[in-house]
């Protein structure tokens, strides 16, 4: 029996060409001239992703208030993180950190999360192989695989990476989780393979600074691999040369 | 007289009763499948019958690893049209013994673990609740 169903072969290139110029249209159609994300890329359903891509962050602290939470609460309407009531063990995808320079008192806010890495130690130590990275540069978990050995959140330098101790109930169709599997930021996964951004980029972008840009960091067009050639920006531990795909400007 | 009266009344109780529980059939019970709301290709109940834990498994990973999202084989097509309406008319979870892959699993005792991390209802939208509405007009 053949279940594979994607027969690339047949790939409707008639309707790649539509989608493509729907895509055109809607780049064209932002008219302050950012676009948040490039459309170029987008893919179709059937087809798997590809290492052409790679999925980026661009973090502006300088647009990132203190004491803003839009974009955690974002992540956690998203994707259906809720609160058991003891912090202690509650799962975070995305949490704001407080830097302060003991010198200057000068006081700098920034979100953190997966820095979704081109050498994640979290897959390198995960025994079964459930922490993965995906062709286009998203770190994830398959929870189908994974035993909850917690081995990856010891490796993670960034603390990305969350337990969950207790069972779930109504999960979102589009996040699973469940109780005795590890978990960190997808980047929204789920919304990227439908051309989408990220939940916390949207809700940064729709009720707060904007500080948040997402985008494809391979290619040149993009508005971020343009503001990352242009502008200083940072990786958070850059020393230990993961090559996080999250950078900070500002920090 | 009296005696054939009595038995055509049995047999129509006993007819009654096979109708009512067409589960009990042939005094073997079999397990009570709820209808799908939607109509799909031909064969697919007994494509699915045999296959569906390990076209769900391909599925599976090629959605996780490569991000390949189409509606076939995957689970919330799968709770989307085989949802069950509940007394709220709201489709049920898998905690209801009416949900549909309960039906069956509770009676090959097999159990599902699917549920402990994906929903086993669809995702609430308004098409939804329409076919439902529809489904319980049927």
């Amino acid at each position: 029996m053949n279940i594979d169903t994607e027969n690339r072969e047949s790939t409707n290139t008639a309707r790649r060409n539509f989608l493509a110029g729907i895509a055109g249209m809607a780049g064209v159609s932002i008219a302050s001239g950012v676009t948040l994300f490039s459309f170029a890329e987008a893919k179709e359903a059937g087809e798997a992703v590809t290492s052409k891509v790679r999925w980026g962050m661009l973090i502006d602290t300088n647009k990132c208030e203190d004491g803003c939470t839009k974009c955690v609460s974002a992540c956690n309407k998203e994707n259906g993180i809720g609160t058991t009531g003891r912090a202690e063990t509650d799962p975070q995808w995305i949490r704001k950190v407080q830097l302060r320079d003991p010198k200057t008192g000068n006081q700098t806010s920034l979100p953190m999360m997966c820095q979704h890495c081109a050498e994640p130690p979290c897959v390198d130590v995960c025994p079964t192989g459930a922490s993965f990275k995906r062709a286009d540069g998203i770190v994830l978990v398959d929870k189908h695989s994974c035993i909850g050995c917690r081995y990856c959140m010891m490796a993670c330098p960034y603390k990305a990476r969350s337990f969950v101790h207790e069972a779930l109930e109504d999960q979102k169709s589009h996040a699973p989780r469940g109780k005795g599997t590890v978990e960190s930021c997808t980047l929204c996964v789920h919304r990227i393979d439908k051309g989408g951004i990220p939940a916390c980029v949207e809700a940064c972008a729709d009720e707060a600074g904007g500080a948040m840009l997402f985008g494809d960091l391979n290619d040149p067009k993009s508005e971020i691999a343009k503001r990352v050639a242009k502008y200083a920006s940072r990786q958070i531990r850059a020393d230990l040369g993961l090559n996080p795909g999250v950078r900070y400007q500002g920090i | 007289m009296r005696l054939g009266v009595f038995s055509i009344l049995g047999l129509l109780f006993l007819s009654l009763a096979v109708m009512t529980s067409s589960a009990q059939a042939d005094g073997v019970p079999t397990p009570q499948i709820p209808k799908a709301l939607q109509k799909t290709e031909k064969g697919h109940a007994e494509l699915m019958r045999r296959n569906h834990m390990d076209l769900m498994l391909h599925k599976r990973d090629k959605t996780v690893h490569e991000g390949i999202r189409g509606k076939q084989y995957s689970l919330k097509a799968c709770v989307s049209c085989h949802a069950v309406p509940g007394p709220d008319k709201q489709p049920v979870s898998i905690k209801s013994p009416k949900h549909f892959c309960r039906a069956c699993h509770d009676y090959a005792a097999v159990s599902v673990d699917c549920f402990q991390c994906h929903s086993s209802k669809p995702p609430s939208s308004a098409g939804l609740v329409n076919l439902l509405e529809g489904f319980l007009k049927r």
